[in-house]
């Protein structure tokens, strides 16, 4: 497609065409393929996203018509702030989660890539028991845990000889939780680290050992700043995930006494009994402009790759 | 333990070449030595993570009641009675059947319109494509309660006639669900594969154009076949992300027989499922499909999600 035949149309955006005369019927074909599915995105995705940020300036109870919204500003955000004590729990909760996903799982998928890289024999084993908890849904962990957490009968209680209620007690419940999501995330990063780790010229790494380097000195110095590129996404990606978490604390307990989330919160907002829908909202535009940020910098990952 | 039969066999004719190799044996020795240490590192790991599934599996086969008096840590009581259970009483079937309906049109729509889609942006190297793409990708990273309440109001607010769904609107209707899912996807099936068309030499393109191929064939005759590789490992990725969604099923549908399995699962689990061994099957039975495509497409689903993130 190197090939710069100016098109022809004069509606059309001027700039290199391919070398083909685009008929009418051709032009049709264009706005179709490509306007139907930017429409059904557009339409489902990014219109409602305004109205969310628009209705988050509103008290409305979401039950009478549009007429019965009233339009108060920012005071929603002032009341998440200020006079809603789960939005505080919530966005520490949040955070929290953000720091452990990179903690634990991250580290740990690293350290499972780089060993599962060295062609070890049964290799393909082992990295299917550490990715078959990718395939399950997040509702499905959450289920499955509960028989490991659950305070009659649960293995971690009857191995250790405790009676820690470990989804109950919201002092202790969130790290129970955060371990859960764990064991999904890890096989996840490992498996992104392993296709970074495969895009590597070998040759380097054999380079770095002739010249004396160890296996440690050569990931530290060599390998892990090649992987900038993969580095990047994985932050960008936990990010996202720890915004984006939900289902597992939705099935342990709504996201209620000690499991806040802003998801849950939101949700319990708007799908919930409280009918707070201006309240909702603007917690959902608070979600929204902190994942635009990372989705952002996703975006400038991968399309200053393309060129 | 494997590793010292080989560095048995290694070191024998290494010592007869004289001193000057023996630095390398012991050499070799410690790199067996670190060998065996990653391995046994890595299986307690690995046993470690497939120990929840284990235990979900070993006790979907237990009598509650025998748990109950034994402790769960005993062996015995073995029982299929989790399993009739929860598929008789609990109706997994139909909840299964449920989520095929929404699953199946969704992954083949998301594909034909992400692929179409893709072929444009892939075709035309326009500026607004970035544009285009960025509308695309972002669409599908948004927390997706940043949508809800509007697309709430929206779904109750459009009717559909009542041989399409018996709510008489798009809220709590199986359209509903599949629509949502495909306006959330579309975004990543247009990423990976406007990126892999691209490698598509623009020759054969333009042999069809001579040959006066229009435009929906050339991409339905030649460009769409060739993409086979990546539509499979999408349709993997696709079918294991709809049918594990929880969120969107919890805020769009209200009538319970209406859930997919993996939403459904967390009603059963109040009314049906009052014993954890019961809710093991039920969670067995509903992890099973999403395993089972796992491990018969483990190739595509891999190539799949690095696709995404790696290219």
């Amino acid at each position: 497609m190197t090939s710069t035949v100016p098109s022809q149309a004069g509606t059309e955006p001027r700039v290199p065409a391919p070398k083909i005369r685009r008929s009418r019927g051709d032009r049709w074909t264009i706005a179709v393929m490509l306007g139907l599915p930017a429409a059904i995105v557009i339409g489902l995705v990014w219109i409602p996203t305004v109205f969310t940020v628009i209705l988050s300036f509103a008290r409305w109870d979401g039950i009478g018509g549009t007429s019965s919204i009233e339009w108060i500003g920012p005071q929603n955000y002032v009341d998440a702030v200020q006079a809603y004590p789960p939005f505080q729990q919530a966005l520490h909760n949040n955070v929290l989660w953000l720091a452990f996903l990179f903690v634990f799982p991250t580290i740990l998928g690293i350290f499972l890539a780089v060993l599962l890289d060295r062609g070890l024999k049964g290799s393909r084993l082992y990295q299917s028991i550490f990715y078959i908890p990718v395939v399950l849904s997040m509702a499905l962990v959450g289920f499955v845990w509960q028989l490991i957490y659950s305070t009659d009968g649960g293995v971690l209680n009857t191995i250790l000889g405790t009676d820690v209620d470990w989804l109950g007690n919201p002092d202790v419940n969130i790290w129970a939780v955060m371990v859960a999501a764990s064991w999904r995330h890890t096989g996840y990063i490992m498996l992104l680290y392993l296709a970074g780790l495969k895009a590597i010229d070998p040759s380097v790494r054999e380079a770095a050992l002739m010249d004396g380097a160890g296996p440690i000195r050569t990931f530290f110095r060599i390998v892990f700043p090649l992987m900038k590129p993969t580095n990047l996404l994985i932050i960008v990606i936990t990010v996202i995930e720890a915004l984006r978490a939900f289902d597992l604390v939705w099935v342990i307990n709504k996201g209620r006494n000690g499991l806040e989330l802003i998801s849950a919160l939101v949700t319990a907002n708007v799908v919930g009994e409280a009918g707070r829908v201006g309240f909702g909202s603007a917690l959902a535009t608070i979600m929204l402009v902190i994942s635009l940020v990372f989705i952002a910098l996703y975006l400038w990952i991968v399309m200053r790759s393309d060129d | 333990m494997t590793m010292t039969t080989p560095l048995a066999d290694r070191s024998a004719p290494a010592d007869r070449t004289g001193p000057r190799n023996r630095s390398a044996v012991a050499n070799r020795r410690r790199l067996s030595a670190a060998h065996a240490a990653m391995y046994l590192l890595l299986t307690a790991l690995a046993l470690l993570w497939i120990f929840p599934l284990l235990w979900a599996l070993y006790n979907s086969f237990r009598d509650y009641d025998y748990v109950l008096t034994h402790g769960y840590l005993s062996v015995g009581g073995f029982t299929l009675s989790n399993y009739t259970e929860s598929w008789e009483v609990g109706g997994i079937p139909h909840y299964f059947l449920n989520s095929m309906i929404i699953t199946i049109p969704a992954v083949l729509l998301i594909l034909f319109i992400g692929s179409m889609a893709a072929f444009v942006l892939a075709r035309f190297p326009w500026k607004f494509n970035v544009i285009m793409l960025a509308v695309f990708i972002a669409g599908n990273l948004l927390p997706q309660q940043t949508l809800l309440t509007p697309l709430f109001r929206l779904y109750n607010a459009i009717p559909l006639p009542y041989w399409m769904s018996s709510s008489g609107s798009l809220y709590d209707s199986y359209w509903g669900l599949i629509l949502v899912h495909v306006a959330f996807q579309t975004g990543f099936c247009v990423f990976v594969l406007s990126n892999y068309m691209k490698t598509v030499p623009p020759e054969l393109l333009e042999a069809a154009t001579v040959d006066g191929a229009g435009l929906f064939r050339q991409y339905w005759q030649v460009v769409l076949p060739l993409c086979r590789p990546a539509l499979a490992a999408l349709a993997t990725l696709m079918i294991t992300w709809i049918y594990n969604d929880f969120f969107w099923a919890l805020a769009l549908m209200v009538s319970g027989d209406k859930l997919p399995v993996t939403t459904a699962l967390q009603n059963l689990q109040g009314s049906f499922f009052t014993d954890t061994n019961l809710l093991a099957a039920g969670s067995v039975l509903v992890a099973l499909p999403t395993v089972l495509v796992f491990v018969a497409l483990q190739r595509h689903f891999v190539s799949g999600l690095t696709m995404g993130a790696n290219k």
